[in-house]
């Protein structure tokens, strides 16, 4: 079975939880830019939680069914409707065969959409992902386009069971909303931090320009010098590192983001921002608040356990 | 050995010392990582190197308490060895002008005629120190050092796969096309990434690279 892509938005992508392992050859992790979210709305409707969904950016995406599934969403300020029933985020929602869905961001901002079954385009490296810098995965190596028939996969019995459960078109139960803090995301110190380039970062709020993409958010503000002008020796990066080149403009790398670099590690966003940092568009604002990695790790294990929790709790209702 | 940490969810492990050479360092690196990649630690999801340095990415909630000094530990024992041995893969270029975009800015930084510095570039034995920038780019350490030219001062927004280049003291090849601010001298017919392939890349850290000198016609064959 198919879904019909009636209006591809703009940069929609096929995403799921990325590609594991294939640092060492240069492909990126990649993957949804909030991973969290997707894992939620995936759960929700009993898929497996990296099951692939469609990540949505912007522009008016249009689908149509035609085999009946659920779906949910998460992400940003995003309006999305099953027909003429609008859908809340993190709910359940049927769809009917040749029942239309429509997503359009209420602001500017990225949302995922699971559907059960999930996009079951080939996996290629261990992962059904997008790489839209490399050409590869997801459908055709390419965003959607208006026209485009994405397959779909065989749903589980969990799905089915959860579908069963929807009295109406839409659940009466969701999942939990993490909610960021607003335009600040929090840091811990890099390997090149130092405290007066770091005061630098902390003192001031940027405003992401013009040529961000997944791969990385780059900031514009008062010009941060380097303390230090000697090139270093390319090593490992990864998705949150905020890299400091020499034009002084700060850029804090995405899940697209290239394996390795030789600018300035001055800090790293914490795991648990990096959906916040993924809602970011240009010309938004945002400021930084520099925590210890200890309490990033322990958010990180809180937000997995109430994950887990979650996952928990819908396997003793549908299980 | 410096160990830091990389973001909540990594640790990133500087084994330059005072005694090693670069190629000495390098083999050490390849085998700190190959290390820690077999002993498959509860919670390790990759593990990847470059030049100086080994980073170990995990899932904090799957790692055991005395992680750090398991690493180092590892590392410890990992020595010099390396698995294998490190391959040789001659890589043929067609250095033609309609490929060598910066054959002549490249000669007028080192005074060099076009020939000299094809003959410099594939002569010398070069080591792959790391793959990355894009899949499957390798970072090609050996390069003569009359060729050092910085890069150019404002990127290609398109540099087409295959695309062998060099900047500053590094030689590489673009396997796909990308934006890009290195200076090409020639093209290569070679895949260096196919994602049907196990592993996906033409080079692997570790392996000696040469550059042959091939004509057009050759280059259409190769092609096909």
């Amino acid at each position: 079975m198919t879904v019909s892509v009636i209006s591809a938005g703009f940069q929609t992508t096929v995403q799921d939880c990325g590609r594991a392992g294939l640092r060492k050859f240069g492909v990126t992790p990649g993957g949804a830019l909030d991973p969290i979210s997707l894992r939620l709305a995936n759960l929700l409707i009993g898929n497996l939680e990296c099951t692939a969904g469609l990540e949505c950016v912007s522009g008016r995406l249009r689908l149509r069914f035609h085999d009946e599934r659920i779906l949910a969403w998460s992400g940003g300020e995003f309006e999305v409707r099953v027909g003429d029933n609008l859908v809340p985020i993190l709910h359940c929602a049927r769809v009917s065969t040749d029942a239309e869905i429509e997503i359009l961001p209420q602001r500017h901002g990225r949302a995922w959409l699971a559907i059960s079954g999930g996009i079951n385009v080939p996996e290629i490296l261990g992962s059904r992902a997008t790489d839209l810098r490399a050409h590869f995965g997801g459908w055709e190596g390419r965003a959607l386009r208006d026209g485009d028939e994405l397959p779909l996969g065989v749903e589980s019995e969990l799905c089915a069971r959860v579908r069963d459960e929807i009295a109406d078109q839409v659940s009466d139960w969701s999942a939990p909303r993490f909610v960021g803090r607003g335009k600040l995301l929090r840091i811990i110190r890099g390997k090149n931090w130092d405290d007066s380039t770091g005061r630098k970062l902390l003192a001031q709020t940027f405003r992401v320009a013009m040529n961000s993409d997944r791969m990385g958010l780059r900031l514009d503000g008062e010009e941060i010098a380097p303390a230090s002008r000697r090139e270093l020796v390319s090593e490992a990066v990864t998705p949150g590192t905020i890299q400091l080149p020499p034009s002084g403009a700060p850029v804090i790398l995405l899940q697209g983001c290239q394996t390795i670099g030789g600018y300035p590690k001055i800090a790293h966003v914490i795991t648990v921002d990096l959906g916040y940092a993924a809602q970011l568009q240009p010309l938004h604002e945002v400021g930084f608040e520099l925590i210890e990695l200890e309490e990033a790790r322990q958010l990180l294990r809180e937000r997995e356990r109430e994950i887990a929790l979650f996952r928990a709790g819908l396997e003793a209702r549908f299980g | 050995m410096k160990i830091d940490s990389l973001g909540d969810s990594a640790l990133i492990i500087n084994l330059a010392d005072k005694i090693s050479d670069s190629s000495g360092l390098l083999a050490r690196v390849l085998s700190a990582a190959e290390t820690i990649e077999r002993a498959k630690l509860p919670g390790v999801i990759d593990v990847t190197s470059s030049y100086e340095s080994v980073a170990v990415f995990f899932q904090i909630t799957q790692l055991g308490p005395d992680f750090e000094d398991r690493i180092r530990a590892l590392i410890a024992s990992a020595g010099v060895r390396v698995s294998g041995k490190r391959r040789r893969v001659e890589i043929p270029v067609c250095y033609d002008e309609e490929f060598a975009l910066d054959l002549k800015r490249v000669a007028n930084h080192t005074s060099l005629t076009p020939d000299a510095i094809v003959a410099l570039h594939s002569s010398a034995e070069y080591t792959v120190a790391c793959i990355g920038f894009m899949p499957g780019f390798p970072f090609l350490a050996g390069l003569p050092q009359p060729l050092c030219v910085p890069r150019l001062e404002s990127p290609r927004t398109k540099v087409s796969a295959g695309s062998v280049a060099i900047a500053n003291a590094q030689a590489g090849v673009y396997p796909l096309e990308s934006p890009g601010g290195w200076n090409v001298l020639g093209r290569t017919p070679l895949q260096l990434f196919r994602v049907n392939e196990s592993p996906p890349t033409l080079l692997q850290p570790g392996d000696y690279v040469h550059f042959r000198r091939i004509t057009r016609a050759e280059f259409d064959v190769f092609k096909q």
